[in-house]
This record gives C-alpha cells, sequence and structure tokens, in this order.
C-alpha cells in the first residue's frame, strides 16, 4: 500500500516537469545555464561567473581613485626630487607598495566571501520537520535556535530564514548582500564586498600594505618638504607651489588605516570576528569560567597562523558549474511533493495546525 | 525485502527517489568540518551499520586532511602571501586536491555500496558543505515491496 503511494507521488512528480517541461527543453538544449545566472542572492557576477561583487559597490571606486590619485602625485612630483637628493630605491619600494595595495583591495572585492549557497527544498523541509518534532508544544511557534557544544562550550545556532537552515557558527548574514557567509566579519563599503572567511587574508593584506604605502609616502612627503625648505631658506630658492591638501588627506587617512589595522591584528591574534568583537559574544561575564572564545587556540603565534597562513577553503556556490537541464523543474516538483507530503501528514495527525510551515 | 540494483546506472534509471537523509555537521570539535556519526533510523533496514560509519569516518578523515594546520598549509600560505595571493590564480590548493580524492571515493563508494543497495550518496560539496545527502530510492518496477517503511511513516500518527 505504502509503494501504492509512494507510486502516486513519484507519477505526479514526474508527470509535471515532462508536462510543462517540453517546451522548454527545446529552447535549453542549445545551451545549459550556469549557476550564478540562478543565483538568489543580491551579487553581481562578471566574466561569466569568475568575478563576483555585492550589488552596491559601495564607495570601491573612491577608494580606489584616492589610492590611485595619490600614488601617482607621489610618483609625479616627490620621486623625481627624492631620486636626485637620495636614492633610486624610493620609486621602486612606492611601486611594489602600490601594486601590493591594488591587488589585494581587488582580491578582496571580487573573491566570493565564503558565501553559504542556500538550502534546497529537500534539506529545508527535514531540517523542518526535525524542529518541529523535537517535542515543542503544537500551539506554540517551534524555536529557531540550537544549542551545541564546542569545545565543551554552549553555543547557539540561529535559524536563517531566507537560507532556511540552521547556520554555522561564526556565521552570519549579511543584510546588503542577502546571502549567509561563513566567519563573518563586516561588510565593508570602502572595499564593496562582505568580509568573511575566504577573503578575509586578502582584507588583512590590504589594511596591512595601505598602512605602509601611506606611511611610507607621507614620510618621503615630509622629507622632501624639509628639504626643499632647507633649500629654499640656503639658498633662496623659489618655494614651489604647495600640494598641503593631498598630504593632509595622507596625514588623516594614515590614523584611521593604522587604528584598523592594529584593530584587524589583535582580532587575529586572538581568533575573533569583528562581529563577535562588536556583540560581545566571547567577553568573559563576572565569575563565569565558561565563557571564553571557543575558537582560539590560546596562543597568539597559532591564532595568527591559522587565520592568515591556514588552508584556503574553496568556494562553495560553484558560480561556474552548469545547472543540469532537468534541476529547474524539479525545485516546483519537489514543492509539490512537498505540500502533498505535508498534506497528507495534516490529514493524518489529530489537532495539528494547518501547515503555516511549508517553505 | 530490499530490492537489488546491480549497478549505478541501473539505479538512476529503473528507481524512483523514496526519501533523503541529511546527515548533518558535528560542531564539537569547532567550525572544522566533519559529519556526525549516529546512524539514521531510515537506513536501519537498508544497509549495515558498520559500512555506513565507515563512509563517514573515512570522509571526516579527508577534510581533516584539507584543513590540517601544519607545515604545508604554513609554506603554501606564507608563498601565496608575498606574492600577493595571485598564486591562488595559477595553482591548485591542497584543499582543492583532497576535495577531488573525497569526489573519487564518493564516487567508488557509491557504485560498490550504496548502489547496490538502492541507496546514493550525494557530496557535501554540493549541498554546501553542511550535509551528506543519502537518497534513498524504491525499485519503480517491482511490485509489493515493501521497503518503504522509512521516511512518511516516521511522522505521521500511528
Amino acid at each position: 500500500m505504502k509503494n501504492c503511494e509512494y507510486q502516486q507521488i513519484d507519477a505526479r512528480a514526474l508527470g509535471t516537469p515532462a508536462s510543462s517541461f517540453q517546451p522548454c527543453t527545446e529552447m535549453k538544449v542549445p545551451r545549459l545555464r550556469r549557476k550564478w545566472e540562478v543565483f538568489p542572492g543580491k551579487n553581481r557576477f562578471y566574466c561569466d561567473g569568475r568575478i563576483i561583487l555585492a550589488r552596491q559597490s559601495g564607495i570601491l571606486p573612491l577608494t580606489l581613485g584616492l589610492i590611485v590619485v595619490t600614488s601617482v602625485l607621489f610618483f609625479a612630483f616627490d620621486c623625481p626630487f627624492l631620486v636626485t637628493h637620495l636614492t633610486v630605491c624610493i620609486p621602486v619600494i612606492g611601486g611594489v607598495l602600490f601594486l601590493f595595495v591594488v591587488i589585494s583591495l581587488l582580491q578582496t572585492s571580487l573573491t566570493d566571501p565564503g558565501i553559504l549557497p542556500r538550502a534546497l527544498p529537500d534539506e529545508a523541509a527535514d531540517i523542518e520537520k526535525q524542529i518541529y518534532t523535537s517535542g515543542s508544544s503544537m500551539y506554540r511557534p517551534p524555536p529557531r535556535t540550537k544549542e551545541i557544544l564546542i569545545n565543551q562550550q554552549v553555543v547557539k545556532l540561529k535559524y536563517c530564514f531566507t537560507c532556511k537552515m540552521f547556520r554555522p557558527p561564526r556565521t552570519s548574514h549579511c543584510s546588503l548582500c542577502d546571502n549567509c557567509v561563513e566567519r563573518f566579519d563586516h561588510h565593508c563599503p570602502w572595499v564593496g564586498n562582505c568580509v568573511g572567511k575566504r577573503n578575509y587574508r586578502f582584507f588583512y593584506s590590504f589594511i596591512v600594505s595601505l598602512s605602509f604605502h601611506t606611511s611610507f609616502i607621507f614620510g618621503c612627503v615630509v622629507t622632501h618638504l624639509t628639504l626643499r625648505t632647507y633649500e629654499v631658506i640656503l639658498l633662496h630658492q623659489k618655494e614651489s607651489p604647495a600640494r598641503y591638501p593631498f598630504h593632509i588627506i595622507c596625514f588623516f587617512s594614515i590614523w584611521s588605516v593604522l587604528g584598523l589595522s592594529g584593530f584587524h591584528t589583535y582580532l587575529v591574534a586572538s581568533n575573533l570576528t569583528t562581529n563577535e568583537d562588536i556583540k560581545g559574544s566571547w567577553s568573559s561575564k563576572r565569575g563565569a569560567e565558561d565563557s571564553g572564545n571557543p575558537y582560539t587556540y590560546n596562543s597568539i603565534f597559532i591564532n595568527c597562523c591559522a587565520t592568515l597562513c591556514g588552508p584556503m577553503p574553496p568556494s562553495l556556490i560553484d558560480r561556474r558549474g552548469f545547472l543540469p537541464p532537468d534541476d529547474i523543474p524539479p525545485v516546483a516538483a519537489a514543492d509539490l511533493e512537498l505540500s502533498s507530503f505535508l498534506a497528507k501528514n495534516d490529514t493524518n495527525m489529530v489537532g495539528m495546525p494547518s501547515s503555516g510551515h511549508t517553505s | 525485502m530490499a530490492t537489488e540494483f546491480h549497478n549505478l546506472q541501473e539505479l538512476r534509471h529503473s528507481a524512483s527517489l523514496a526519501n533523503k537523509v541529511f546527515i548533518q555537521r558535528d560542531y564539537s570539535e569547532g567550525t572544522t568540518c566533519r559529519f556526525q556519526t549516529k546512524f539514521p533510523s531510515e537506513l536501519d533496514s537498508r544497509i549495515e551499520r558498520t559500512l555506513f560509519e565507515d563512509t563517514v569516518k573515512t570522509l571526516n578523515n579527508y577534510y581533516a586532511e584539507a584543513e590540517k594546520i601544519g607545515g604545508q598549509s604554513y609554506l603554501e600560505g606564507c608563498l601565496a602571501c608575498t606574492t600577493a595571493y595571485i598564486i591562488f590564480l595559477c595553482m591548485e590548493t591542497r584543499y582543492e586536491k583532497v576535495l577531488k580524492k573525497i569526489g573519487r571515493y564518493i564516487q567508488e563508494q557509491n557504485e560498490k555500496i550504496y548502489a547496490p543497495r538502492g541507496l546514493l550518496i550525494t557530496d557535501p560539496i554540493e549541498r554546501g558543505m553542511r550535509v551528506i545527502e543519502i537518497s534513498i530510492y524504491e525499485d519503480r518496477a517491482s511490485s509489493g515491496s515493501s521497503s518503504g517503511s522509512s521516511s512518511t511513516s516516521g511522522t505521521s500518527a500511528r
């Protein structure tokens, strides 16, 4: 008898795609679509899925513009003077730092930060089933948190209503990108992307190299001005027109970038994310010896190595994979299966509220 | 009792999907990739517990190897840092190599152990490394086979 039921479901599930699918097959056969084309988050893709960006690029053009303009001005005005008066290494070092900064910035912006793909209907239904049958009363909405033990410490996992899954530890849902991101640090508008597990090392190398770069430029500019003033006073030369506005930008940006680098160095050394630090997730409460960061290795060196030199995890969203031609209808067929399956349960169970939890 | 499938191809063509079981992640040791080895009740009549546990333990070992923080990963990380991470565009990382090994292992397990029992394991990477999805198949052609006792009976009131 159960076999007949399964047969029924299968016939319907297979029948629907077959009938609604007919006109599509002719269209789908010449060109298979890639997965990035149906990606549900708010992201933009370029180069056929190789490059990923957040939908709002934030002030990434401004960041790039400031870095490029400041560096070009440095190379154009300060380097000729310093090369003749000091050493030819100055533009070389400046050039290397500039390249490092721009490459790190582009990698931070254009890399998948560790986006978790959303749960497919079958998986979402299985999770719903587990939540619902885990002993909660029928008249209250089921709890949407799960408590687990990590290294003998209790951690609460929250259920993500958009992605339809329990978020793994350290994962957070970015509302700007509409994605769950693993080891979510923050969404950086300067970089125009989330900073997460996969691009944190790029972000860190970007801010550290930017600190060195701005400090280097500022140092060279101050040296240039000092030497020039010296020459003006001693040799009564004409003073060159002031370029103080750019030096002021440099001066102020140094402190903010240096401060940010220092903050992130602290985070790396204690294996924390900005998100956890801001929320105070692991700040030690008075008298409670249990709370503390469960992810730390209790050694600054190992924490740094694990975060920055650890293995590079792969992208989970498989942007360039091909959608199998029969993948799109099963989302609809699975819904049909799911609604018929839940409807059957509703009629079988006594006193069960009408299904308000279908996917 | 259980329907017999001789190979993976036969499974795909002659069987219909009855149910799916999801093996969740085990976070007791942190955020490294590990799956729970608890034997799901739906597979009770389909496969021996030891075979299932062996598969999951081997997969866990592979993932631990991929995420191991040691000499080789430091070398890879430092080399990448000095080249401004451009090397990631040219070179296949150790993680990717291990993922390929995992793919081959799962394929081999499906062919030798799971397909003959009407089961199919989906590579976790296709599900965002969140679950191991095991699909349970019924033979469409056979009539009167009663191994559909898994799945829906668990939730419907008796």
